[in-house]
């Protein structure tokens, strides 16, 4: 217990970390805080890069391989930057029957990304979902963090192109 | 705080929304949100400042009003005048309307069989209350279960209670919900812990994100009981990191339990301790799975092990744990508040109570409904569902999400309840009810559906890990047209062999939405196979071959 008090510098001088290490101490440093802190570091930094890894490793005292198993089981973890915006198509079953398959289809045709893909430019990432729980408004689409439902391809394609617009 | 200073609150709370003449609810769970509740309820205010009646009528977020497909929905109390795909551009005319006639146009008619054949428990606050403010829950005999429980039935009086009721686990599998709160209340455990599970993952179901959207203290309330009936000071509550509002009303109602004496130490005045904290899921189908879920609270990767020994012996940090589903925990309040006896004179004989069911697909009426268990498939679609648009055919009906089946039109007078639909293969699940007409192929939804469990699959197991790869294979040929008869033999084989080898739900269940459309709709597959007859194909079906 004694040797418990010595614990990691943040990897660099971003206030971010603090957050981080909010979490960390709200759960003692215990190892059952793993899944919270690497929430935490994906809020803050949108994805889970190396450094924040080994950091969350050598703050917990957990094997990186642990945090690294952890990190990749969980599909809402992302080890890749996300782009500026974010498009996220719901698969669920609704959303499926009601042609979430062609979204993703004039998404791919329109800005040649495939899920989990993020355009060349760094503009838009598109993902999808399991299901958002917004099934009564199928086939629902998350832009930005808001659900947008009952969408049409080309609503969808118009909202996004005015992104894509030299601005 | 004691039983005596709460009812103050809640005296001065009644008083206080009795001195509005009018009440307009805004509908404000996420389905109504995504199309603009949030402007809609400002716009109302501003317009009801500029005329004047802020002072005599309220404005106020309300949770799940029900009828998602006709949202945003508002309503006006006490009239009960309710209107349907509201914009702000009509605002300032139902500001107007509040003196005078109500807008016709804008009218949803809650006569209509949707809300008419309903009947609620567990969202009877849905729709009725602010769900950010915890005097509302109070005002409506909030926390009037715990308060029983607490001052006048002993721990094994609650437990009794509950295994009177009748009720069944809500999260699927129907496990009597008392019998789970005896094995832990007897459990010689030193610490004991209560979980309540909210990894709402089955696609196509929303009824556990709707019920923590709109009315969270009634779960906490169901915990808090739980806790004391088993002897557990702390409980968690695992929700999906993807419901972020369903987070946020969680973490303001648990806080304001707290300030209240609600939950923490000293629960009004007794000796009774109790905490909830909140723990995120990360996406992972498989943690809906008890022991999966376990693990993950650990901080571990959600994978499961196998049972016995249960939770309820072994659980989390190795100690007695119940796990109980978010619309379990929310039947708890009023099953002691009204008594078991009541609870248990409502539905068939082995299902008591009612169940939310989730409402989606190609149906007229989407959203969230709540029914008497025994009610039959037909009432639910046709009548409360208002039966399939653009004059349709109705098809199949999916309950049970990735672990359920297909229940095809023969079977739709059968009454829903857990034993009548594991007969015809497919499971009650957490309540997600996907309706589909005739143009979706049943072939393409088992592989929807393999598709999921196959990259859901934890991989700790072999038959789940491989297996569903191989019966996704499999379907894929099918509807590419490159399988034969050898090949759909085959991929029944493994469906077997998968169900019974697996070692948990996820894996065993995985091959009942093949099942199910097997036997219903068997001339689907074998229409497909390369050396049957190449009949024609079901539109939808032709398209995705392409």
């Amino acid at each position: 217990m004694a040797t418990a008090t010595t614990r990691p510098a943040p990897p660099n001088a971003d206030k971010r970390w603090r957050m981080v290490d909010a979490t960390s101490r709200r759960y003692g440093y215990e190892s059952h805080a793993l899944i919270e802190a690497l929430h935490t570091v994906q809020e803050c930094f949108g994805f889970l890069d190396e450094t924040a890894l080994r950091y969350v490793a050598a703050s917990l005292r957990i094997p990186l391989s642990k945090v690294y198993g952890v990190a990749t089981f969980y599909h809402f973890f992302t080890l890749k930057p996300k782009g500026q915006h974010t498009c996220v198509v719901c698969m669920g079953t609704a959303c499926y029957i009601k042609g979430a398959g062609a979204l993703l289809e004039s998404l791919h045709q329109n800005f040649g990304v495939k899920p989990g893909e993020t355009t060349k430019d760094g503009k838009l990432s598109v993902l999808t979902a399991r299901c958002v729980g917004s099934c009564g408004l199928a086939p629902a689409v998350v832009i930005d963090g808001n659900v947008l439902g009952k969408l049409q391809s080309p609503d969808l394609l118009a909202r996004i192109q005015k992104w894509e617009a030299p601005q | 705080m004691t039983a005596e200073e709460l009812n103050k609150i809640v005296t001065a709370e009644i008083e206080a929304q009795q001195q509005y003449k009018q009440t307009v609810r805004v509908c404000v769970a996420a389905g109504c949100l995504s199309s603009g509740a949030d402007q809609i309820k400002d716009g109302l205010q501003k317009q009801l400042a500029t005329a004047g009646l802020d002072k005599e009528v309220k404005v106020k977020g309300v949770g799940c009003m029900g009828l998602c497909a006709a949202g945003p929905l508002v309503s006006v109390e006490p009239a009960g005048v309710w209107y349907q795909n509201v914009t702000t551009d009509h605002c300032a005319e139902l500001v107007a309307s509040l003196k005078g006639k109500p807008v016709e146009r804008l009218r949803l008619d809650t006569n209509i069989p949707f809300y008419a054949r309903q009947k609620k428990i567990v969202l009877e606050n849905c729709g009725e209350i602010d769900p950010d403010r915890i005097e509302e829950y109070l005002a409506r005999d909030g926390y009037g279960g715990l308060q029983q429980a607490l001052t006048t039935l002993s721990p094994a009086q609650v437990v009794e209670q509950m295994i009177k009721s009748g009720l069944r686990g809500r999260g699927g599998a129907g496990y009597p919900t008392g019998l789970k709160w005896s094995t832990v209340a007897k459990s010689q455990s030193a610490q004991k812990y209560v979980i309540c599970n909210a990894d709402e993952g089955d696609p196509g179901a929303f009824m556990d994100r709707s019920v923590l959207e709109s009315d969270p203290h009634r779960v906490l309330e169901g915990m808090a009981i739980a806790g004391y009936a088993t002897g557990a000071i702390e409980g968690y509550i695992y929700v999906r990191a993807e419901y972020p509002l369903a987070i946020s009303r969680l973490k303001a109602a648990i806080k304001q339990a707290e300030k209240m004496g609600l939950l923490g130490s000293k629960i009004l005045g007794t000796t009774f301790c109790f905490t909830i904290q909140i723990r995120l899921g990360a996406g992972a189908f498989v943690c809906g799975e008890e022991t999966a879920l376990i693990a993950s609270i650990e901080g571990k990767r959600g994978q499961p092990r196998p049972r016995p020994p249960f939770p309820a012996e072994r659980g989390l940090w190795g100690a007695a744990t119940l796990i109980n589903n978010v619309e379990t925990f929310a039947n708890v309040p009023p099953i002691l508040r009204h008594g078991a006896d009541w609870f248990a004179a409502i539905g068939t004989e082995k299902s008591k109570g009612t169940k939310v069911f989730a409402l989606a697909g190609t149906v007229t009426n989407t959203g969230l409904i709540e029914v008497p268990m025994g009610i039959s498939l037909r009432e639910i679609i046709f009548d409360i569902g208002g039966g399939i648009p653009d004059g349709k055919k109705f098809k199949a009906v999916q309950t049970g999400g990735p672990s359920g089946g297909c229940i095809p039109d023969e079977y739709l007078d059968m009454p829903v309840d857990y034993e009548s639909l594991a007969k015809v293969g497919s499971i009650m699940g957490s309540g997600g009810m996907i309706i589909m007409d005739e143009t979706s192929s049943m072939v393409d939804v088992a592989r929807f559906f393999m598709e999921f469990c196959m990259s859901e699959s934890c991989g700790k197991c072999v038959p789940c890990r491989v297996g569903t790869a191989q019966m996704h294979d499999l379907l894929n040929r099918i509807i590419q047209r490159k399988a034969s008869a050898a090949d759909l033999a085959l991929l029944q084989e493994l469906c077997d062999l998968v169900r019974s080898t697996s070692l948990c739900g996820l894996g065993q269940t995985a091959p009942n939405p093949v099942l199910s459309t097997l036997r219903y709709f068997r001339d689907e597959y074998e229409q497909l196979l390369s050396d049957g007859q190449p009949a024609s194909a079901p539109a939808a079906l032709a398209e995705v071959a392409k």
